[in-house]
């Protein structure tokens, strides 16, 4: 027994390393990347040869559209995280409780337009906001990123509420619970893991968006970091800005890793343990 | 506290299936009433429409008068004790007990005390801080009945509440709600599919069957004078015995057996047509006793009969012998409902059918021996096979009269 476990364990000891491997190497290949002064960048070598700050000095500079970018990335993702999670969770409540007309026909719309193509509504889109005076704004970001997201978020959030049990939530109504205060002090947070893993899928949907963000903007008004990545000029015009996307693109994946870390307890909590009888 | 009154409730579903039909029950004030009956029977949709966690289709529902139909859960000020507990488990034990009372906005200093008062009486002082999660299934099962009894609801009500419990500790709550519904004198609807329950805690039951109500009485009341075969078979442990028999003038062919009506049962069969009949005769385990130790001048009233014991389990106090008749066992609609509840469906005692009597510790029927029993005919119940209407209804004889 013992040699056959020890034999297990060596086992997916060495698969997962692979996978990590797989995964890890091209963010380790970019973090070595962004520690490389500007004149090394394309010497070849992994490690670099001489580390250097000079990317990340250079993308904080005051007059690199960066760190404006990164204002828009936080703030347009944020606003759009708050909206469709607060929508969603209205909306996923209905379906995971009522029974009512139509109720497949909106799943089934949702889903589609989840699956809808981004790239196909691009170019209507920046004729539309053209003329709206939305273009190059936030809300000319929100908006899309709504539309994408609401749909993710309610399927995401309707799995969560199903499995809270519906005798809990009529106790409430039974102990003088409206409906409302009923969904609110006993439904939402126990629906808490899944509204934490909703919002980081949202939010990293939008912060991850770059169709949108490189169609509908064009300044450092709306610019999120993405889009401002692609029109990254080096430090002088003629080097490749290599080195500042990839200290960039460093700085970009960090609020990515801290929310995941964060949230990850939550998520795995499962705070319904002891709802029903065990 | 308050009265509760069902008149003609009906629950329809969309698709046209009644869960219940046409229920009619006066609940008391103060009263512990209990709504028995084999799953899917009704007993808890009707439960439910009290609470006004289901819409009633037809019929009115009134608490103190004042009908209630219309009203949402928290406008009926009723508490509901739910079959899995129902815990918020994201409140402690004092949340969970004063969540109520923190809607109703009663100040924070009364909702310590009543929580502690309540927790008192159910020896929960010391897990008021814990979750649900960290407690044991009686705990729980307290901390459930405790968010009902700190509020002073008009009414409790209890689905299935001891069922999630083992043996042990069911017997043992059984009292607990026992004590606490008499110390608080709150008129209590408690629904169970379990008849000791039923037997034990309430001052009236009600056996329902396939949605309808079939009788309410005091346990004893259904214990010794069922409306038929259902309320006979469903109340009483272990189970009340079935023969088929026939019917000639005064006298009863049993398959053990042929005796003579006792007067009573005579007089309550009179106006029902003369004449030979099939019925279904049913007799309690307890009305055997060992031929032996029967008094010689109540062999008169009895009918003695050899019989060869299979089974012997000897109680301590008691001794149940099982034995087989040749006979053809009782077929009737409503005793293989029964079986079924039970999943004795196809659980036949071999060949013939078994027969469960309950005799004096003293007796000495061993397994596998014959045995002489005998059988008190007075206390015989006879039933239409067809209806499983009680022809030897006692208590409805005497109230006609």
């Amino acid at each position: 027994m013992q040699r056959v476990s020890g034999k297990r364990i060596l086992g997916w000891g060495a698969t997962d390393f692979v996978v990590l491997v797989f995964a890890l190497f091209p963010v380790l290949w970019i973090v070595m990347l962004s520690f490389k002064s500007p004149g090394t960048v394309t010497d070849g070598s992994f490690i670099p040869n001489e580390w250097s700050w000079e990317n990340y000095n250079s993308i904080f500079a005051g007059d690199s559209p960066f760190l404006d970018a990164l204002r828009n990335s936080f703030g347009i993702a944020a606003i759009a995280t708050v909206i469709a999670v607060v929508l969603a969770s209205m909306a996923a409540y209905a379906i995971a409780r009522l029974n009512f007309p139509g109720k497949a026909i909106m799943l089934g719309a949702a889903l589609m337009i989840a699956m809808f193509p981004p790239i196909s509504i691009v170019g209507p889109l920046y004729n539309m906001w053209r003329n709206l005076g939305l273009f190059d704004t936030w809300p000319g970001l929100i908006i899309p990123y709504l539309t994408f997201a609401l749909p993710l978020a309610i399927y995401t959030l309707t799995a969560f509420f199903r499995e809270i049990p519906w005798e809990l939530e009529q106790a409430a109504q039974v102990d003088g619970a409206t409906p409302f205060q009923a969904f609110r002090k006993v439904i939402v947070p126990l629906a808490a893991p899944g509204v934490a893993t909703t919002s980081i899928l949202v939010f990293i949907f939008c912060w991850n968006d770059f169709v949108f963000a490189v169609s509908l903007t064009s300044t450092s008004a709306a610019q999120t970091v993405p889009a401002a990545l692609s029109q990254f000029t080096g430090v002088s015009q003629f080097t490749a800005p290599y080195g500042s996307i990839a200290a960039a693109a460093v700085i970009v994946t960090i609020p990515i890793i801290i929310l995941v870390l964060f949230f990850q307890r939550r998520i795995v909590a499962g705070l319904t343990a002891g709802a029903v009888k065990g | 506290m308050a009265e509760i009154v069902l008149d003609k409730v009906t629950k329809r579903y969309p698709d046209g299936t009644e869960a219940v039909k046409q229920l009619d029950l006066d609940i008391a004030d103060g009263e512990f009433i209990i709504l028995v009956g084999p799953s899917g029977c009704g007993k808890s949709t009707a439960l439910r429409m009290i609470a006004g966690l289901e819409d009633i289709s037809e019929g009115e529902l009134r608490i103190d008068g004042e009908v209630v139909n219309g009203r949402a859960p928290k406008d009926r000020d009723i508490a509901m004790v739910f079959q899995n507990y129902a815990l918020y488990p994201h409140m402690t034990v004092r949340e969970n007990m004063g969540f109520a009372l923190k809607l109703a906005k009663v100040d924070k200093a009364e909702i310590d005390r009543k929580v502690q008062e309540a927790a008192q009486v159910l020896d929960l002082q010391s897990q008021l801080d814990r979750k649900p999660a960290n407690l044991s299934g009686g705990q729980r099962q307290r901390v459930a009945m405790g968010r009902a009894i700190v509020r002073d609801p008009k009414a409790f009500l209890m689905d299935e509440p001891l069922s999630n419990l083992d043996a042990k500790l069911r017997v043992q709550m059984r009292t607990e709600v026992s004590r606490i519904q008499s110390r608080l004198g709150a008129t209590t609807v408690y629904v169970t599919h379990d008849q000791t329950e039923a037997m034990t805690l309430g001052d009236r039951v009600a056996v329902m069957r396939l949605g309808e109500l079939q009788q309410v009485g005091t346990p004893k009341e259904l214990y010794e004078n069922p409306v038929n075969l259902f309320v006979a078979g469903f109340i009483g442990s272990p189970a009340m015995n079935f023969f088929s028999a026939t019917l000639e003038g005064d006298r009863v062919r049993l398959p053990i057996g042929e005796a003579t009506l006792p007067d009573e049962l005579r007089r309550a069969l009179e106006g029902r047509g003369g004449g030979p009949r099939e019925v279904i005769a049913g007799l309690r385990p307890e009305d055997f006793e060992d031929a032996e130790l029967v008094d010689r001048s109540r062999h008169e009233g009895g009918l003695e009969f050899d019989a060869k014991i299979d089974l012997v389990e000897s109680m301590g106090s008691e001794i149940y012998a099982y034995f087989t008749h040749g006979g053809e066992g009782a077929r009737s609609e409503q005793i293989s409902e029964l079986a079924a509840d039970v999943g004795a469906g196809d659980l036949s005692a071999g060949e013939g059918q078994q027969v469960v009597a309950r005799l004096n510790a003293d007796s000495t029927v061993a397994r596998g021996s014959q045995a002489r029993l005998w059988l008190d005919t007075s206390k015989l119940h006879l039933f239409d096979p067809q209806s499983g209407e009680n022809l030897t209804r006692r208590e409805a004889a005497a109230t006609a009269a």
